[in-house]
């Protein structure tokens, strides 16, 4: 039982390393931009009992399992699904080809974070003014038909096209930007786990510190309990939609960054005498706790900007009835702006009718719901506007939300990297720090693909396709590789080998059926939803007719072609793989039928 | 005698008044939103503020328009609301009877429009001259835009990061060769086994042995 290891495999400085990685893997921008979201639109508190459930049956399962089997196997994505059946090896190949691909575009969000937080160290905040138009009479017209945060992010940060198919030039402020990202994580993985764990120890915390802060000073805005209660208050009727159950479970996956291979990277450098059940138990928890602890302050916030907005509206009506009837300055309130309305609207209704007053709904300003960079980019850039002291405060997320992001990409790239290094494929002359360097060239290079004039659109597509369901095919692979392939029997004991405990019934239960049959169920669910409609995108088109709403398109033929392609590629090696390993068997046994040798060697199928 | 100045008086006010009349072609309707912009530190409109704001006009006539002498009566102001606003006209100080032009009434407001917001206190937005839209300020663009600066520390950061991490491993490699020559004046023994070639054959692909 002796696998001979020339060079001493890495391994993490103390424990608290391997824990802050993992966790800083786990917790990502999808803790702060998601999950909210879907608190909100699927019924506040009551999104927690299907998110819940998902957690328990679904995450914490494979969690646990790929932590163990890293830490037992000692070897990468590759390496561990080569070891367990060589016919497998294709799925190790799967998760290394889907890091690479997440890790292209994550780290183009980390490049327009940094791009906002290069910009939030001017008075007054370049997003808060709309520019003025070229002789100088007034603002330009994109600007004024939206706002000044759209304009800022749609126009001077990714200068985007009006469809996809017009690619427009390469914007080179996001080149730098984008440089800037890769320098940034390059420093940090340049030596592996040596230098990512003594990153993380930054990273993974100080997120925790900034969401305190911001859940302080949210909590003393007006308009903040407004928002909370509208985020907590269970609506039970949403759990009734089958899109909520879904929803829940692609939430509770992606969030725990299963199927990537990193998790299962970062344990291999573990030693095997290790609990991996309870830092499982503790990745996962934590996990959670951090998405809900997220959602206060972004809710708080939300409340602020939908309160600012209420009363905006409220004063734009009395404004509109002071100048039209020529009442005193300031003799119409807030309070009494009804009685005056109805007063009004019975002297002279004709021109009450003509002023076009709006119906200010605090209700409507709340259910505005953003997800994702709208969130951060738009949402939040203008709330922050009306705090005192912005630039501090923006200053402050953005360095969180580049924390956030950098610890995932550790991740990511070491999905990538460790296979690397256990396949030999690199030769030994090239020092890590050298490979490692041309890994973020590489990726840099193939990631100008997103600084172009449509560069969001293609980001969305890698999101939606490649982030989603080669995962879900990975993970079910994974679990049912482990449980009848490996043998639950022979990995029950390798637990028990490492951490002295049997795993319980839970863990048999959910590993042996439920597991595996929810991950079914969530990938057929998924597919049919999503081929039983034509895919489309929201656009940003300044001549569309009802401009500044989305232009929603069709994705073209060719488009459509490579998101197919974005999802088969990655999980089209492990049938191929399986594939190469069969046909060189039958070639050997044929070979043998052929010419029986009784000294023939017989190689062992854990040639590679 | 007395009669005839007292109905020339009447006449000429009267006139006035016929000058200036809401929307009227050559005037402009002013709004002022005292309460809004001082809050407790409002002050009442009364005749005398209004005497202030036509002394006002009269020096921005007097200054940016053709250099005439108006006086305060030139200033003709009629239609006051609660609100506070009221509409008025200029009228030239050669015939009472003859407005001055639209056009140049707005060119002296536009140019005197600090001058005239500070004797009342107020802003660009509670002062309004309804047709006249305030000048917009022409934004400060600076040399070096400040996100170059910015971006110009951390790329220098990370840079120097990188080189520096660069050259401390190749320091501790050649370190550790110089070492290694030192021990044994050769290879050692563990250098000796890295140099090998991992013949998989010879190891158990099963970690755990059957039992």
């Amino acid at each position: 039982l002796i696998t001979l290891e020339i060079t001493e495999r890495p391994k993490w400085d103390n424990k608290v390393q391997y824990m802050l990685t993992c966790i800083g893997f786990a917790v990502g921008l999808g803790n702060v931009w998601r999950f909210p979201y879907l608190c909100q639109i699927y019924g506040g508190g009551a999104f927690l009992i299907p998110y819940g459930i998902a957690f328990v049956f679904e995450g914490l399962p494979l969690l646990h399992m790929e932590l163990a089997i890293g830490q037992r196997l000692r070897m990468g994505s590759v390496g561990v699904w080569n070891s367990i059946s060589p016919y497998l090896g294709g799925l190790g190949v799967a998760s290394m080809l889907v890091s690479f691909l997440v890790g292209l575009f994550y780290n183009m969000l980390l490049a327009w974070i940094l791009w906002y937080f290069f910009h939030s160290f001017q008075s007054p905040l370049p997003w808060r003014d709309c520019p003025l138009n070229l002789n100088r009479t007034g603002y330009v017209s994109e600007c004024e038909k939206s706002s000044p945060v759209n304009y800022f992010w749609y126009r001077e940060t990714l200068n985007i096209t009006p469809n996809i198919e017009t690619s427009g030039p390469v914007q080179w402020w996001l080149v730098l930007c984008l440089a800037s990202a890769w320098g940034l994580v390059y420093i940090c993985f340049i030596r592996g786990i040596e230098t990512i764990g003594k990153a993380i120890y930054v990273t993974a915390t100080f997120p925790y510190l900034v969401l305190t802060i911001f859940l302080v000073r949210s909590l003393t805005l007006a308009g903040a309990t407004d928002g909370l209660i509208y985020l907590f208050t269970p609506n039970w009727e949403t759990l009734k939609n089958p899109n909520v159950w879904l929803d829940a479970a692609t939430q509770i996956f992606f969030s725990l960054s299963l199927a990537f291979g990193g998790l299962i990277a970062f344990s291999s450098y573990n030693v095997q005498k290790n609990n991996c059940e309870r830092d499982a138990l503790i990745v996962g928890c934590v996990n959670s706790f951090t998405s809900i602890y997220a959602s206060i302050p972004i809710f708080a916030i939300l409340g602020f900007k939908a309160n600012e907005n209420y009363n905006n509206c409220q004063n734009w009506n009395i404004l509109r009835l002071t100048n039209s009837f020529n009442i005193g300055d300031e003799n119409i309130t807030v309070e009494n702006y009804d009685v005056w309305f109805n007063y009004l609207n019975a002297t002279d209704p004709s021109e009450v009718k003509s002023l076009d007053l709006k119906t200010c709904n605090l209700q409507t300003f709340l259910d505005q719901s953003v997800s994702g960079t709208g969130l951060a980019f738009i949402v939040f850039t203008e709330a922050v506007i009306n705090m005192p002291g912005a630039q501090v405060w923006a200053v402050l997320f953005f360095v969180m939300l580049f924390s956030l992001g950098l610890s995932s990409m550790f991740g990511n790239l070491e999905g990538v990297l460790t296979p690397l290094l256990d396949l030999h494929i690199i030769p030994s002359w090239i020092p890590k720090e050298i490979f490692t360097g041309l890994m973020c060239l590489s990726s840099f290079t193939v990631g100008l693909l997103f600084t172009l004039g449509s560069g969001n659109y293609w980001l969305e597509i890698f999101n939606s396709y490649v982030g989603s369901m080669p995962l879900l095919i990975i993970a079910f692979f994974e679990i049912i590789s482990v449980v009848y392939i490996y043998g639950i029997d022979r990995f029950n004991d390798d637990i028990e080998w490492m951490t002295g405990r049997r795993p319980n019934i839970y863990w048999q239960a959910t590993w042996r059926f439920i597991s595996p049959l929810m991950l079914l169920v969530v990938f057929v669910a998924y597919v049919v939803i999503e081929a039983e409609k034509r895919p489309t995108y929201n656009t940003w088109n300044p001549d569309y007719v009802h401009f500044p709403l989305a232009d929603v398109q069709h994705y073209p033929e060719w488009v459509y072609v490579i998101c197919v392609l974005l999802s088969v590629l990655p999980v089209v090696s492990i049938p191929l793989v399986a594939l190469y390993k069969f046909m060189g068997f039958l070639n050997k046994y044929i070979m043998k039928r052929h010419n029986p040798n009784p000294y023939g060697n017989e190689l062992c199928h854990g040639e590679f | 005698m007395l009669w005839k100045v007292l109905l020339l008086l009447g006449l000429s006010s009267a006139w006035a008044q016929k000058l200036c009349s809401p929307g009227a072609s050559d005037g402009y309707k002013v709004r002022l939103s005292i309460n809004s912009a001082l809050g407790d530190q409002a002050y009442v409109w009364n005749e005398n503020e209004m005497f202030l704001f036509r002394a006002t006009l009269a020096f921005a006539m007097r200054t940016y328009s053709d250099g005439q002498e108006y006086d305060v009566a030139n200033v003709v102001v009629c239609d006051e609301t609660p609100r506070v606003s009221f509409w008025f006209v200029v009228t030239s100080p050669l015939d009472a009877s003859l407005l001055v032009d639209k056009r140049r009434v707005e060119e002296a407001v536009r140019k005197s429009r600090s001058r005239i917001n500070s004797a009342f206190l107020l802003t660009d937005d509670t002062l309004e001259f309804i047709g006249i839209p305030p000048t917009l300020e022409a934004p400060v663009a600076p040399d070096t835009p400040p996100w170059l600066i910015a971006f110009g520390v951390v790329m220098g950061g990370v840079g120097a990061g990188i080189v520096v991490l660069l050259v401390s491993s190749v320091v501790q490699k050649i370190r550790k060769k110089r070492d290694g020559e030192e021990e044994t004046g050769g290879k050692t023994e563990n250098e000796a086994a890295s140099d090998a070639i991992y013949n998989m054959s010879f190891s158990d692909d099963e970690p755990v042995t059957q039992m």
